[in-house]
């Protein structure tokens, strides 16, 4: 440290080295694991092939428009709809519902997620009925919420929030429970109050789980808003494509599934750029 | 060894006294052992641990005076860690009886930095500080070496500055027992060198009672006031090192304790060396440099 002794040597690595500029890089190209940088707008090319092949299939004749729609159909139905105000009346029926039980899920199930995840006695209480719940489909209470709250706003929201709870508390749960046992350690040995150690070790520690089931349960929400929009409902978007199939508009029918896609890329996207955004400090094969 | 295990009595870890250093209590069951030192900053009296049928810690009595540093030397797996841990609090659930007690105000670094990866440095050195954390946290990271470098993330230091870190993070806390399993036995050569400067910088300015664990011979004698050697579960050689082993004056002392205890650790002088020559060429290249500084 006293006797240090500054070896000097050019500071040029070797390709910008005079000698060697003109020279390619012979290196033997190593193989990258990984999947490259992140490119701006390359989720796009995935839907954007989709639509080609539809407006192509459509164009030249290979689908027939009874079957399905032309794309230009729809968005001129889309035009239609929006002029006379039916679509942005039942998108936003839609779209509160589903933002409801969303909501609503989410927080109940991080909530268990915590209380099991944290005591032994949360866990014997929660675990076991949250996973019978997770193995009767969504679709199989409808009935009985009917029976118990009729066929307003309070069953759809119940029904998505039901839907919404379980991946977000599952996920939540695993991650919680994946945060490892050196941290807690750690925890121990710095004293933190059981306050602090679930503020700054257990929440951040189970936020990439958290994540995870929140992008599981957005796309839920929508899956469950459609079955109970097309069962019994008299406004939104899943209620706008059963009155078409009654009356065999086809072209509203495909706007319809059209909406619901978009939605649920837009929400998938929202949800991931706030996980980019709160999980900046993980280094993952995503990037 | 049948009779050591017989020995192992299954007392509750509650059983275990940690008071602190005020008053001193001691278990009920220890009424044929020595008493504690009273003025020592750690004392061990009978420590017994086992995992399954083995016992690993078979009665050890340690001393450690305030402001001593003493390094903990074993072969891997002779329970130097599980030593440590017992003092740390961090070995509930393990069979075993003996008292032990420490300081109110205990630190532990460990090998791996262990950071938060989701906070900041900064984050990571505040960690469970109450008043002026902040303020605190900063001038021990600048103490490190480390000012400016607050808002980083983890992943985003080497493993020496992520040590570095680690070190911060237990002596703001202004420790009066520093506890250290193999702190720098992930760190290349180099690092750990430098690491060995820092932790001498930062005890002879923070004076807690220091004991590192570790199976390093030539960290042992650079840095400890004291070594014990632990050997099928007890301490068995205890060695002062003298002031002035260690420094490049004192080579032929130096060469005959590093040689008492290797083979105190089972290992012959002429395989020691070639341990030496095939290891820590780059280190004792370097050695000369480190022990000048000192």
């Amino acid at each position: 440290m006293s006797a240090a002794t500054v070896l000097e040597r050019p500071a040029v690595a070797p390709h910008q080295h005079p000698d060697l500029a003109d020279r390619e890089d012979v290196r033997p190209a190593g193989r990258r694991l990984g999947p490259g940088p992140r490119r701006r707008l390359a989720w796009l090319l995935g839907p954007s092939a989709l639509l080609l092949l539809w407006t192509v299939s459509s164009g030249t004749g290979l689908l027939d428009p009874r079957v399905l729609s032309e794309p230009w159909t729809v968005v001129v139905t889309a035009g239609e709809l929006i002029a006379d105000g039916r679509l942005q009346e039942n998108l936003a029926v839609s779209a509160q519902r589903a933002l409801l039980g969303l909501i609503f899920g989410t927080v109940v199930g991080a909530v268990l997620a915590l209380v099991a995840g944290l005591s032994r006695v949360g866990e014997a209480l929660i675990d076991g009925p949250v996973q019978i719940k997770r193995a009767i489909p969504g679709l199989a209470l409808i009935p009985l919420l009917i029976l118990w709250f009729g066929i307003d706003e309070t069953m759809k929201v119940l029904t998505i929030t039901l839907g919404v709870f379980v991946p977000v508390y599952l996920q939540t749960y695993a991650g919680l429970r994946g945060i490892d046992l050196r941290y807690v350690e750690l925890a121990q040995t710095v004293r933190l109050s059981r306050a602090s150690f679930i503020r700054r070790v257990v929440l951040p520690g189970a936020l990439p789980g958290f994540f995870l089931g929140l992008r599981f349960a957005v796309t839920g929400a929508w899956v469950s808003l459609v079955v109970v929009e097309q069962i019994n409902a008299t406004s939104g978007i899943g209620y706008m494509m059963e009155l078409a199939r009654t009356y065999g508009q086809t072209n509203i029918i495909v706007l319809g599934l059209a909406v619901y896609g978009i939605l649920g890329l837009l929400s998938d996207g929202t949800v991931r750029l706030i996980e980019r955004k709160a999980l900046s400090w993980q280094r993952t094969l995503a990037g | 060894m049948a009779a050591n295990t017989g020995g192992l009595t299954a007392v509750a870890p509650s059983a275990v006294e940690r008071p602190s250093a005020a008053r001193l209590a001691v278990a009920a069951n220890t009424g044929a052992r020595p008493a504690l030192a009273a003025n020592a900053a750690v004392s061990v009296r009978g420590l017994i641990r086992g995992f399954g049928p083995k016992g690993v810690l078979n009665g050890v009595d340690l001393d450690i005076a305030p402001g001593e540093f003493v390094a903990l030397l074993g072969p891997s797996g002779c329970g130097k860690s599980t030593l440590l841990r017992a003092l740390a609090g961090l070995d509930r659930d393990v069979r075993g009886s003996g008292v032990i007690r420490v300081p109110d105000r205990v630190s532990v670094v460990f090998q791996d930095s262990r950071l938060l990866p989701w906070d900041t440095v900064l984050g990571n050195v505040t960690l469970g500080l109450r008043e002026h954390a902040e303020t605190r946290a900063c001038r021990a990271l600048a103490e490190v070496g480390l000012a400016g470098r607050e808002k980083s993330w983890p992943h985003q230091l080497s493993g020496g500055e992520q040590q570095r870190v680690a070190l911060a993070r237990s002596l703001v806390r202004e420790p009066q027992l520093l506890l250290a399993d193999e702190p720098f036995g992930a760190l290349d050569a180099l690092t750990r060198i430098r690491m060995h400067g820092l932790l001498r910088d930062l005890v002879t300015a923070h004076r807690p009672a220091v004991l590192l664990v570790t199976h390093d011979v030539d960290e042992a004698i650079a840095l400890a006031d004291r070594i014990v050697v632990l050997d099928h579960g007890r301490t068995a050689t205890v060695r002062p090192v003298a002031p002035q082993v260690g420094s490049a004056a004192d080579a032929a002392g130096h060469e005959a304790l590093r040689r008492d205890l290797l083979t105190a650790l089972g290992v012959h002088t002429s395989v020691g060396t070639a341990i030496e020559s095939a290891a820590g060429a780059a280190e004792a290249a370097a050695r000369p440099a480190a022990a000048g500084a000192r």
